[in-house]
């Protein structure tokens, strides 16, 4: 059956019987559709929310309203996405009444951009729902949220690079805003500070990398960029500002800092849209600047840096997530490890597309793009429930929940199912993904040259580490969290969250198990995006149900295993049946033998329960010595002492002292010499300004010699 | 010659245990668990050379095996162990380097030698390429354990290892004279001696067998 | 003919598969006995025990949620259908084409993620202490079980292990210093995949050393028999995986009938009794080893197939 399905012919989708002609026929066949125009009418909508917003806001009925409408606008969304990536949307796009003069805005679609906007709409609804269910907020909190969904849409809708640093600075500001909604508390302020910082950092990047693309002609469009790639120098200079613009965004290592700190400080629901959404597009930004605008015949070197990066973003955010305490934090640092993973399918794909393996390079991207859509979905349900148990328990620290399966089952279930894609069990999302991953990963080595074959060898191995890794996490996390008995009086009147909100983590966990059981058809329908990635002869690495990869083929079909799999249950039903007592008996824990806790303590006595840092510990000692600078302290009172012994664990991120604090130092030596300009003279003020105007003169000068 | 041929896969197979065993070495942290390691690196050392003499028909290689054989495999370890037992020497390694850091170094020492060897020995046949590269990865990683190691008793080991590497690359070589091979073989056994003196008189003066309380008696540490 | 051939092999199987489970630990633990000098219980008993644990009624904790009532089963599903796609007597059963070694290592993490979650279930020390170590082990074990993976992917040109073995068996890779190499890393997962000595002890008493056991307090009953049953499945699998991968010889093709298939099955017979052997003069010769000096263990095991891929780059440049 496999040996047929993957020299078979063009691997069309099953829905798109017209788009034979891949990409660019499309661009040329298809009339205006009135898919743009409902684009622009959400976009619009949006936007005018988000000013109703504004005067609107202290009345009881706004967070009805505002969250209403972008569950709607979110909804359209991901209906014009699934438009889009089926018949196609119009290519030469929709302008719009405004822009520089020079170059009106004109948004359009193509299967890139289609795609992320199909996991920003769906995302954007699950977290809007739950926002409507939610208790309201602080009325500062609403006008932003409708302008950051605005400002991502606007970002993947552009087909220029003017629309787009617009739309993603939109965002920068509007989840900058939410960030700091909760500016009483000072590791909130801090948190948007460093986020602001990194935003800029982010645009200082990004501005120069689209500047050199569009080259002196200054054509910002993309049609255009795509008509001239850049070589040499210029191309080595978008490559590393591209990098570093998007990876800043996305949360790259080395340029991660900000995102454990920023993505906990917003509300659930924004964290939900950062993490599943937020950094996806900054991920489609680095994929439509290096993969599509930059042109196809980039050599294959391209794809180390971002290996590198991704490689070692996996590892470190999975580590984290084994460290931290907070909930919250937990799921940002596995956002870093996602983000990872995404980036090294890219790099991947930039690889096997410079040594001209095109199937390769179409499952490498087929990876990254299902991953980012899989990670998407099932980190949005799991920040949500980490804001419902938040809410309904009173904490995020892991030290003070616990046993909440009982009080909480609905979103028990929900964590599971969102938990088990992120550690990524078959036969849910996150596995579907991982596998196409990990097989690129093993074919990596018919790039060719030693060097790189052990790089990809060596990224196989991290990538494996990191999955395992945050399969431990996630036991971690649901375990601590739902599991045990609760670890304070609040967590223990814990009570389940209101339909709205079960509605909202409900529909996250259903798109996991459907996009685990159907990735092949959802990787069909990826196939106009595989197209602007890796070429329009790109066919996407499925066939029927079945992933397959490889050239005597490997496959996965996630509908046969989960149906095996309920199978085998049903014969290990049967099986125990036959020979057991139906019944089961209740009786005390038998926790080998120790006593039950003094009645003074209702809840038990929380220091017989693993802690947050107890279940780290072997981790920690095994890797966070070495990677984190993990350190431990016992300070025991000698026998007569009445003190309590204290334990203390803790580690550091490396990027903390090998980038922020140079950064800091390099910031004051700045600081101080630009003081000194405080002490000068009207007249010598005035001639620095003089000889900087002349300067740049003169350089506009020679560059127009040239 | 190239694989799927026994005569070359039993070759390559051979050096691969060697290599193996050299990254046993490294791993070992027991002193008697590295000798009897070393014992059957120098036993698998006789193996190939063996392997070697039959495949280039040429006998005098049986002579270097059976030499390799009995002091490598039999009489070096057996003097190894009657020096550990008659000091009653500490039987954990002592290291500079962590086991696992050791063992990626190792790794990358191996990575190293195969970039090295394999663009020099470019046009020669493939079975020589390998068995050179094998051969140069098990001298560095004796190297390296010399250099990791504390104990005296454990850089001799280090010594005996690269010297097992130079022999593997020598008997990959067609028309190795036997000559080269009972000197080296001389050598070594005099190096053994001078290591057996060695630890004995530090035994003696200092009551241990860890080289780095030599420093201080040098001046080179307070 | 060749479908149907296809279908009963796989059918008989699984049918073997839950036969000679328990039949592999009780034979691995006579003869552990009898090398140390004890007559040994009889191979037969790891059955009757878990007859008996099944005609028990299992007692809960009172604070005890679904999971560890539901967890046994997820976990003996998850590992009863991996065993299912590992071939024994035959090859090219009726789920050959489902048997890809990434989808095999995720079928084991679903089992051991089963596991952890019941281990933690009723918030006892133990329990999460055993789940911590376990999920900090795979960490290790799963880099080292891809990069052996990627030397067969390498050799073979697929993850699909019925291709693998058979292109194995075929015997024009001849033999391979990578493989010898993945190999030696392959047991080494084998043993700590296991908790088998020196990673961990099976037959512990004491909790503190405990991993795999540790996760095991609480379960009683059916629960109980159905976890021995599946740490039983575990270590036929990874028997029968390093048999079929290193020694892929003696299977009958599935549609050969009733007397190859009969051959097939005496040729694994030896195989397992001969890895079942080697399995119990390791473990009889070799002390537990400390809790933090497992990552060492694995840590070796994950360089020496990074190792072993390595040279396979270089053997393939030079082919």
């Amino acid at each position: 059956m496999l040996r047929a399905c993957f020299p078979a012919g063009p691997c069309r989708s099953p829905f798109a019987p017209r788009r034979a002609g891949g990409y660019t026929a499309a661009r040329d066949s298809l009339p205006p559709a009135p898919v743009l125009t409902a684009l622009a009418l959400c976009l619009g909508f949006l936007v005018l929310l988000a000013a109703a917003a504004v005067p609107l806001g202290r009345h009881p009925r706004a967070g009805l309203l505002v969250h209403g409408g972008c569950l709607i606008a979110a909804l359209g969304f991901a209906g014009i996405a699934l438009a889009a990536l089926l018949v196609g949307a119009a290519p030469e796009g929709l302008l719009l009444p405004f822009g520089p003069p020079w170059a009106a805005a004109r948004i359009g679609l193509d299967g890139l951009s289609a795609w992320f906007l199909l996991l920003l709409g769906l995302t954007g609804a699950a977290a809007s729902l739950f926002a409507l269910g939610h208790p309201p907020g602080p009325p500062r909190t609403l006008p932003p949220f409708p302008l950051f969904l605005a400002g991502m849409a606007l970002t993947l809708a552009a087909t220029d690079a003017f629309l787009l640093l617009g739309g993603f600075e939109l965002m920068s500001l509007a989840s900058w805003a939410l960030v700091a909604a909760d500016h009483e508390k000072e590791e909130n302020r801090k948190a948007a500070r460093l986020y602001l910082i990194f935003a800029l950092l982010a645009a200082a990047c990004l501005v120069p990398a689209f500047g050199l693309l569009a080259g002196r002609a200054g054509a910002i469009t993309f049609d255009a960029m795509r008509a001239a790639p850049p070589e040499g120098w210029r191309a080595a200079a978008v490559l590393v500002l591209g990098l570093v613009g998007a990876g800043a965004k996305a949360g790259l290592v080395p340029l991660h800092a900000w995102l454990p700190l920023a993505h906990p400080a917003a509300p659930s629901h924004v964290s939900a849209l950062m993490s599943g959404a937020m950094t996806k597009i900054a991920l489609y930004v680095l994929a439509r600047l290096l993969l599509d605008l930059c042109g196809a015949a980039q050599p294959s070197w391209w794809g180390v840096p971002l290996l590198v990066a991704g490689a070692f973003s996996a590892l470190l955010g999975a580590l984290r997530a084994n460290l931290e305490e907070d909930a919250k934090t937990l799921l940002a640092c596995s956002t870093i490890e996602n983000v990872g993973l995404v980036v090294l399918g890219l790099g991947l794909a930039l690889a096997f597309r410079g040594a001209d393996l095109g199937p390769l390079a179409a499952l490498a991207a087929g990876a990254a793009l299902l991953h980012a859509l899989n990670h998407g979905v099932f980190k949005t349900l799991l920040f949500l429930v980490a804001g419902a148990v938040a809410h309904s328990a009173g904490s995020r620290r892991l030290d003070r929940l616990g046993g909440l399966i009982h009080a909480m089952p609905v979103t028990a279930g929900a964590a599971l199912v969102g938990a088990a894609a992120a550690a990524s069990l078959p036969p849910l999302s996150g596995f579907a993904s991982e596998w196409l991953l990990l097989q690129s990963l093993l074919a990596g080595w018919r790039v060719g040259g030693i060097g790189v074959q052990v790089l990809a060898a060596a990224a196989a191995a991290l990538a494996a580490m990191a999955a395992a890794l945050a399969a431990a996490a996630m036991v971690r996390l649901f375990g601590l969290v739902f599991l045990g008995r609760p670890r304070s009086p609040r967590g223990a009147g814990a009570r389940e969250v209101s339909a709205a909100e079960r509605a909202a983590l409900l529909l996250p966990a259903g798109l996991t198990v459907l996009f685990g059981l159907f990735p092949a058809t959802l990787l069909s329908l990826a196939a106009p995006a595989l197209q602007v990635l890796t070429g329009p002869a790109a066919q996407a690495p499925a066939r029927g149900l079945w992933l397959v990869a490889g050239e005597a083929p490997s496959g996965y079909a996630p509908l046969f295993i989960a149906l095996l799999l309920v199978l085998a249950l049903a014969l290990a039903w049967f099986l125990v049946r036959r020979r057991s007592p139906a019944t089961t008996q209740r009786g005390p824990v038998w926790n080998c033998g120790f006593i039950d806790p003094p009645t003074h303590l209702p809840f038990g006595d929380p220091l017989t329960q693993p802690t947050a840092g107890g279940i780290a510990q072997p981790l920690r000692r095994m890797l966070g010595q070495p990677l984190l600078r993990a350190r431990e302290s016992l300070d025991m009172p000698r026998p007569g002492e009445t003190r309590p012994a204290r334990y203390a664990a803790g580690f550091e991120d490396p990027a903390g002292p090998l980038l922020l604090a140079p950064a800091a130092r390099l910031r004051d030596r700045i600081a101080v010499q630009a003081e000194k300009l405080r002490d000068l003279t009207i007249r010598r003020c005035l001639s620095l300004s003089f000889a900087t105007l002349v300067g740049l003169l003169a350089l506009l000068a020679w560059l127009e010699s040239r | 010659m190239t694989f799927g041929q026994l005569p070359y896969d039993v070759a390559h197979l051979l050096g691969g245990g060697m290599l193996l065993l050299s990254f046993v070495l490294l791993y070992q942290r027991r002193i008697g668990a590295v000798i009897n390691a070393l014992a059957l690196q120098g036993a698998i050392l006789a193996l190939a050379a063996a392997w070697q003499g039959f495949m280039q028909g040429a006998p005098q290689l049986y002579l270097t095996a059976l030499i390799a054989f009995g002091a490598k495999a039999v009489l070096i370890p057996f003097a190894l162990r009657a020096l550990l037992r008659r000091f009653d020497l500490h039987r954990n390694v002592e290291t500079a380097l962590g086991i696992g850091p050791s063992l990626v170094a190792g790794v990358a020492l191996v990575a190293l030698a195969i970039l090295v060897v394999l663009p020099i020995t470019a046009g020669s046949k493939a079975i020589a390429r390998e068995d050179l590269a094998l051969a140069l990865s098990v001298v560095l990683l004796g190297m390296l354990m010399m250099i990791t190691r504390r104990n005296a008793i454990l850089q001799v080991v280090g010594l005996m290892t690269l010297e097992n590497g130079l022999i593997l690359a020598a008997v990959g070589v067609a028309g190795m004279p036997l000559v080269v091979e009972l000197s080296t073989a001389a050598l070594v056994m005099m190096l053994l001696v001078v290591g057996g003196v060695f630890v004995f008189q530090i035994r003696e003066r200092f009551d241990t067998v860890d080289t780095s309380f030599l420093e201080i008696h040098r001046g080179e540490r307070p | 003919m060749e479908g149907l051939g296809a279908l009963l092999t796989q059918l008989l199987h699984i049918a073997l598969m839950l036969a000679a489970a328990p039949l592999v630990v009780g034979v691995t633990r006579w003869l552990k006995a009898r090398m140390m000098g004890r007559r040994g219980a009889s191979p037969l008993q790891p059955l009757r025990d878990l007859d008996k644990l099944l005609r028990k009624r299992p007692v809960l904790a009172e604070n005890a949620s679904i999971v560890s009532e539901a967890a046994p089963y997820a976990g003996f599903a998850a590992c009863l259908l991996a065993i299912a796609l590992v071939p024994s007597f035959a090859r090219g059963m009726a789920f050959a084409p489902l048997s890809d070694l990434i989808l095999l290592a995720g079928l084991l993490a679903v089992a051991r993620i089963a596991l952890a979650l019941a281990g933690m279930d009723v918030g006892t020390a133990f329990g999460g202490l055993g789940a911590a170590r376990e999920m900090s082990f795979s960490a290790f074990a799963e880099p080292a079980l891809l990069l052996c993976v990627l030397t067969f992917a390498i050799l073979a040109g697929t993850t699909n292990l019925d291709l693998i073995t058979a292109t194995f068996r075929e015997g024009a890779l001849g033999l391979r210093v990578s493989l010898a190499l993945a190999g030696v890393a392959m047991l080494a997962i084998a043993v700590a995949e296991n908790a088998r000595i020196p990673v961990d002890n099976p037959a512990t008493h004491l909790e503190l050393t405990m991993v795999h056991e540790a996760m095991l307090l609480e379960a009683s009953g059916r629960h109980l028999a159905l976890w021995e049953y599946q740490s039983a499945l575990r270590l036929t699998l990874w028997l029968a995986l390093i048999a079929a991968i290193f020694v892929p010889f003696g299977a009958a093709p599935a549609g050969s009938g009733p007397i190859a298939w009969t051959l097939g099955l005496v040729a694994w017979a030896l195989k397992m009794g001969a890895l079942c052997l080697a399995l119990a003069v390791f473990e009889s010769a070799i002390a537990k080893m400390r809790v933090f000096r497992v990552p060492e263990f694995l840590g070796a095991a994950l360089l020496l197939a990074l190792l072993a891929a390595a040279l396979l780059f270089v053997s393939t440049g030079l082919a």
